[in-house]
């Protein structure tokens, strides 16, 4: 018995285990499908960082003369829209605001519902009841209805969208992190902390933490795209940003009326936003299966 | 089966009641007066005051919610600020053409994610697995109302062989089971049923996989059963779940149906919810909403009772 011990542990140097989240990291690069989409994401959002050193036209300059140009017309390489502004300009401008109201309300639902989650999964009883009753409550609406409900009601208004969203996403990420939650803590190493003397605050931050993330961010990830549909999907219906601001749901909404004229370049901002939608989905799944170690 | 029904039905009273209030709460959440639709901006205070109280907002909140839902349950949602009417008769009529498009959408989007899911799921890791997941990749991402404006684009102006707006030539309101009031159809129920095309296939595809991936199915064909009856033992064991998420899906195509429906100029409750908004007609908008949530839970509590009736394992959980 000792004999092996001892050869398992000179042994071990040589070949050393990869820990989870490297195996995972390698696991991911390798994923061409993932990496294509992870450089075509930070393409965008680059674009949209640093849009104003990319020696762009003004995404606000309109003109009446060179309204709806078509795309490639020459000086305007995506043409122009309904009032003569440069569409290339207007696209990666919008994408600041366009991927703002996507994604942080998905951030926002990702730290309040794991807090949430892991509290009523953590703590069980009366408290997970309350919360997951609760939680309850906001499935009964379709997500889009539940959305527009409380856009509609807030009105218009790019932080009432991120407030609606939010909302939205909360209950989603809470019953994941709950279930997940509920798997960890019955698990022998936490026993073991409770055991030797760890207060519920350090269990759960410092043992149960860096198990539930893993799922948790994984499902967040898949979110975004679900996010960005529906943050262009409430600008496309007048309840985000106000003209003229450049947004890509608010753009497809004011090019609607020109699909009798010049339709591909109305059809641009739409692109955009399942570029990016189509993007983080497949990273979520790549991601997925990266962390499917059993594979 | 009966006593799971009950409890079942039981579960629901207390959903359908916080659904009520959320719905409620919804026009107490918005900012300013929500008589500001009605108000004619020089309005007396005296008419202000006596609107608020023909309106009930002179009262408190929990006495405006019993009333609210006391009529509410008699069938009276109040009436539409901008047309005078009953809300409920007004959703009501909306509701219809709703179903219509949903249900339209449903046959397109659930015969192909079935067919394209066990395909893919059977044919694992082949070139037809990796062209029905892209499919549905696609599907699941497309932001639907996009689509919706791309349709239009090819099959309404450039070939113009469908119509881009509308339920029927003319405009008119009036229904009929005809070729020139389908055509109104097609563009709306093809954008409708591409994200649930997308769920099925994906849900379907995992499922047939791991069914496939069982012991049980390598005993079946080690007792020497043609591949058509493993087939049909894959297809039973898939069908509790893949029910669920259809049914899932149908709700979501009802209540979801505002962004399709405002591409389309599509006279369904998704239109009403969009005028209702932007009147600031929170009667109507309340109502909408009401009357969609209680679709929903409706819909989510058959799928449920329909799901333990064909999988006797869950209600015994």
């Amino acid at each position: 018995m000792s004999i092996m011990t001892d050869a398992a542990l000179q042994a071990a140097p040589t070949t050393k285990a990869r820990g989870y989240w490297s195996t995972v990291a390698r696991r991911i690069t390798r994923d061409k499908v993932s990496m294509a989409c992870a450089f075509i994401l930070v393409l965008i959002f680059a674009s949209a960082l640093l849009a104003p050193w990319l020696h762009l036209a003004d995404p606000y300059q309109g003109s009446m003369i060179r309204r709806l140009r078509h795309i490639g017309a020459p000086g305007y390489p995506l043409g122009t829209d309904e009032l003569g502004r440069d569409m290339l300009a207007r696209l990666i401008y919008g994408g600041r605001l366009s991927l703002i109201v996507g994604i942080l309300p998905v951030i926002l639902a990702f730290v309040i519902g794991t807090s949430l989650g892991l509290v009523a999964g953590y703590v069980g009883g009366k408290l997970n009841t309350a919360i997951m009753r609760t939680v309850d409550v906001f499935y009964a609406f379709p997500s889009v209805l539940l959305a527009i409900a409380i856009s509609g009601a807030l009105g218009a208004g790019i932080v009432n969208s991120i407030v609606s969203l939010t909302i939205v996403f909360v209950p989603q990420i809470t019953r994941v992190a709950e279930s997940v939650t509920t798997g960890v803590r019955n698990m022998d190493f936490v026993e073991a902390a409770r055991a030797s003397g760890a207060g519920p605050f350090t269990i759960m931050r410092v043992h149960m933490l860096g198990n539930v993330l893993g799922p948790i961010f994984v499902y967040a990830t898949g979110l975004i795209s679900v996010s960005m549909i529906l943050a262009a999907g409430l600008s496309f219906l007048g309840l985000g940003t106000k003209p003229p601001e450049p947004e890509w749901g608010l753009m497809l909404n004011t090019l609607r009326t020109a699909i009798y004229v010049n339709p591909w370049v109305a059809a641009l901002p739409g692109a955009m936003i399942f570029a990016v939608s189509i993007c983080f989905n497949l990273l979520s799944d790549g991601m997925r299966s990266a962390m499917d170690i059993r594979n | 089966m009966f006593a799971y029904t009950a409890r079942r039905i039981v579960y629901v009273i207390p959903i359908v009641l916080s659904v009520a209030l959320v719905c409620f709460l919804l026009v107490h959440i918005t900012p300013g007066d929500p008589l500001v639709a009605v108000l004619p901006a020089d309005a007396s205070q005296e008419l202000a005051a006596q609107l608020r109280t023909a309106y009930g907002f002179d009262r408190p909140l929990p006495v405006q919610f019993g009333l609210w839902l006391w009529r509410a349950l008699h069938g009276d949602l109040g009436s539409s600020i901008a047309t005078g009417r009953p809300v409920l008769s007004e959703v009501m009529r909306a509701v219809g053409n709703t179903v219509m498009l949903a249900v339209a959408a449903a046959m397109i989007g659930f015969t192909l994610g079935l067919l394209f899911g066990l395909i893919a799921g059977y044919f694992r890791d082949t070139w037809v697995d990796k062209v029905a997941t892209s499919v549905a990749i696609a599907g699941v991402s497309l932001p639907h109302y996009w689509l919706g404006m791309v349709l239009v684009i090819i099959f309404s102006v450039q070939l113009n062989w469908l119509p881009a707006v509308g339920a029927g030539p003319g405009g008119s309101g009036a229904w009929a089971w005809d070729w020139e009031h389908l055509r109104y159809l097609v563009l709306p129920a093809i954008t409708t049923s591409v994200i649930p095309m997308g769920i099925v296939t994906r849900t379907v595809r995992a499922l047939t996989g791991d069914i496939l991936s069982q012991d049980f199915v390598e005993a079946l064909r080690a007792k020497g059963l043609r591949e058509t009856e493993v087939f049909r033992h894959v297809v039973k064991n898939a069908a509790p779940t893949a029910l669920a998420v259809m049914g899932l899906q149908l709700g979501y195509m009802l209540g979801g149906s505002i962004l399709i429906e405002t591409v389309f100029s599509w006279p369904g409750s998704g239109l009403l919810l969009n005028s209702a908004i932007f009147q600031r007609d929170l009667p109507l908008l309340q109502g909408t909403i009401l009357v969609l949530a209680l679709f929903f839970v409706l819909l989510n509590l058959l799928v449920d009772i329909a799901q333990a009736a064909i999988d006797p394992r869950i209600k015994r959980s």
